[in-house]
């Protein structure tokens, strides 16, 4: 890779066509290709049935990922089991990638946990909600593998890589620039996969950057580059390059993948307040589902059949979260005291059997 | 019995080579503690016998210092951080309060964040701003952290080995200004559990209740006492969060009659947490309401100013005749 990417990468035009790069192709078979659409709409479905529960008052907030099924999809299917992924709050179709159940993303948004993953489960480290933080703990995550000998081995099983994601108005945080820094200061083995949906809540791109946010690795010395963050191939093309040269011990990379936040930033916002509908019928052409459709069908791979099976796959699955969702039990008060510290204080225990007395005097009185 | 002759700085220096030894998983990180030793040179010597990749100099960035210890940590390591001074642990202080004291919490319990963060804190060394801070009762008021203060060369050397060992945060206050004060240092005595204040020196009049640099002020303010026939009992309480209240109560239960002394600015701080609870505790055993002296509710001073700012034997005196008064 003598010259990253000065244009954006693609490899599926949003009409479902083929097309080459000089620099980056795509290896997978016709089956991986239709693995990934089966990601991409399992991902849109539970997404749909998040907001859906959120509207009915079963989750407190949802962040959408509608639209970013690609770059999500595309970049999740890029680890391998040993990499470790560090995301914000909206990388749902990632953690579905990771193996992570859908109803483990509910809790957080339900109200009945912090988070409440094990992120050495499957990898995937707990949901950032401070813009940025994550970058930082990637880094560092990756600079502890870079002290475990565990890249530039050449044991496909062994050299390990951290992915950490975040979005473009994180890019103005100074965790996310710090992260830059030590990354490259140390060679760490971390890509930093930002999704640039266009907007951060109500502020457009060009309020965080004047330039192409790729660019920004320039002057942090490391490889930036740009892909059609819809595009689900290249986004897989470009993660894997990345991800390659981080466990080779070549060091951080950014991607950026342009793509689209067709929903709201969370359910409590309200994009017909500083937004266009004419901007959302544009990127509506862009879909990142709809294209790999057109490819899959277009060779033959796939047919209605096939799509409806999916259709009513995704839909068992979304009423199994549903269930699970409804069935997840409230967080009991005087247990979160256990939590709190991993060699617990007689002072927090104190104030635990205080609490259980006084909630215990109202169980009496009833 | 190995007993060395230490100055605060070097106990620290010996307990951080002794952790280094015994866990591989111990790095240390923080601008200039590599060739330099850190401004203080309290890491001197570690990295040219541990490596860059276990003594690691930061980029110049509090921040990133401590949200790559939080990633290191989730990879099974135990970082030990330094902060050069008080005043530069706020660019840090984001990852501090919302991910180093709440991962564990986060996670239900399957990450932990065995970090130690060092700061050097705390005035009287005539230095420019942002140099001479008290910011305990922030990391104090973080449900998630553990605050302790060592006073003395002995604890010093202790209490950083127990602050790695321990599972969980923990933020190390070194009283700058006490780096030089000299001791005798049993390396293979049994230490006291880290989480546990001490009688520093016994009486029975009342009790002063103080930690980290302002201990020698209490210690001399007790010896100055004696000379007037009043029989002071000085507590340090090495440990700011959690307080250990049994040995707290159990010196002003005996003297009923006490002051709290810190160079923090007295709202909000330590100060009025501890009174709060001896009140709740032993109202009908004291003679006296807790007193508390401390920093006045201003930025740190000028430091031709600061001789007047901080407590000294005087205002400590001075608050214990207003008890003993009562």
């Amino acid at each position: 890779m003598a010259d990253p990417a000065h244009e954006m990468v693609q490899l599926l035009t949003p009409e479902g066509e083929r097309v080459e790069h000089p620099d980056f192709t795509f290896d997978g078979s016709d089956e991986d290709v239709a693995g990934y659409l089966r990601d991409m709409v399992m991902t849109r479905r539970l997404d749909n049935e998040a907001t859906a529960l959120q509207r009915q008052g079963e989750l407190g907030l949802w962040a959408p990922c509608l639209g970013q099924e690609a770059a999500q999809v595309g970049s999740g299917r890029a680890t391998r089991a040993q990499d470790v992924v560090f995301p914000s709050y909206r990388e749902h179709g990632v953690a579905w990638t990771r193996g992570v159940k859908p109803v483990t993303l509910l809790g957080l948004f339900r109200g009945v946990s912090l988070g409440g993953w094990d992120p050495h489960a499957n990898y995937f480290a707990p949901y950032a909600i401070v813009i940025g933080t994550q970058a930082l703990h990637g880094t560092g995550y990756a600079m502890g593998v870079l002290n475990d000998g565990a890249v530039g081995t050449g044991d496909p099983d062994r050299d390990t890589a951290v992915v950490t994601y975040f979005g473009d108005g994180a890019t103005s945080q100074g965790d996310v620039n710090e992260a830059f820094v030590f990354a490259n200061s140390y060679t760490a083995p971390v890509v930093f996969f930002c999704q640039n949906n266009q907007w951060a809540i109500s502020e457009p791109i060009t309020r965080q950057s004047k330039i192409p946010l790729y660019r920004r690795a320039d002057g942090f010395g490391f490889p930036g580059i740009q892909v059609d963050g819809n595009d689900v191939l290249a986004v897989h093309a470009v993660t894997t390059w990345a991800l390659n040269r981080a466990r080779n011990g070549e060091g951080p990379a950014l991607i950026e993948a342009f793509t689209y936040r067709m929903g709201a930033h969370t359910t409590s916002d309200d994009p017909t307040k500083y937004r266009l509908a004419e901007e959302l019928e544009t990127w509506k052409l862009k879909d990142p589902i709809e294209r790999v459709k057109a490819y899959l069908a277009r060779r033959g791979v796939i047919d209605q059949a096939w799509l409806d099976d999916l259709q009513a796959e995704a839909d068992d699955m979304a009423a199994e979260m549903r269930a699970g969702c409804l069935a997840l039990p409230d967080p009991d008060m005087g247990d979160l005291f256990d939590l709190v510290y991993a060699e617990q204080t007689e002072h927090l225990r104190e104030q635990q059997a205080e609490y259980r007395a006084y909630a215990a005097s109202f169980e009496e009185e009833n | 019995m190995a007993v060395e002759k230490l100055t605060l700085g070097k106990a620290l220096n010996a307990g951080l080579r002794r952790a280094m030894e015994a866990d591989p998983k111990v790095v240390l990180a923080g601008e200039d503690i590599g060739a330099l030793g850190g401004v203080f040179r309290i890491t001197e010597g570690l990295q040219k016998d541990f490596g860059e990749s276990r003594v690691i100099d930061s980029p110049l960035a509090e921040s990133g210092i401590l949200g790559t210890a939080v990633g290191m940590a989730m990879r099974g390591y135990r970082p030990v951080c330094e902060v050069q001074f008080d005043g530069f642990v706020f660019p840090a202080f984001d990852q501090i309060v919302t991910q180093w004291a709440k991962m564990h919490n986060r996670t239900l319990g399957a990450v932990k964040m065995p970090i130690v963060l060092r700061l050097p804190f705390g005035g009287g060394i005539g230095a420019v701003e942002h140099h001479s801070e008290s910011p305990e009762a922030y990391f104090a008021h973080t449900p998630g952290l553990k605050v302790v203060s060592p006073s003395n060369p002995v604890d010093a050397y202790w209490m950083i080995q127990q602050a790695i060992a321990s599972e969980d945060p923990v933020v190390f206050l070194e009283p700058k200004r006490r780096y030089h004060e000299k001791a005798e240092v049993d390396v293979e005595a049994s230490p006291r559990p880290l989480h546990e204040a001490v009688v520093a020196r016994p009486g029975k009049d009342l009790t002063l209740l103080a930690y980290g640099p302002m201990m020698k002020t209490c210690l001399q303010a007790a010896d100055a006492a004696a000379e007037e026939g009043v029989d002071i009992e000085v507590v340090d309480l090495r440990t700011l969060a959690p307080l250990d209240m049994p040995t707290i109560i159990e010196s002003v239960r005996r003297t009923t009659r006490a002051v709290v002394v810190h160079e923090a600015p007295l709202s909000g701080g330590l100060g009025g947490e501890i009174a709060a609870r001896l009140h709740e505790t032993l109202f009908y055993d004291m003679e006296a309401p807790v007193l508390r002296v401390g920093g006045y509710d201003l930025p740190y001073p000028p430091s031709r100013a600061e001789d007047e700012y901080l407590p000294d034997l005087d205002r400590v005196l001075d608050a214990v005749d207003r008890s003993l008064a009562h």
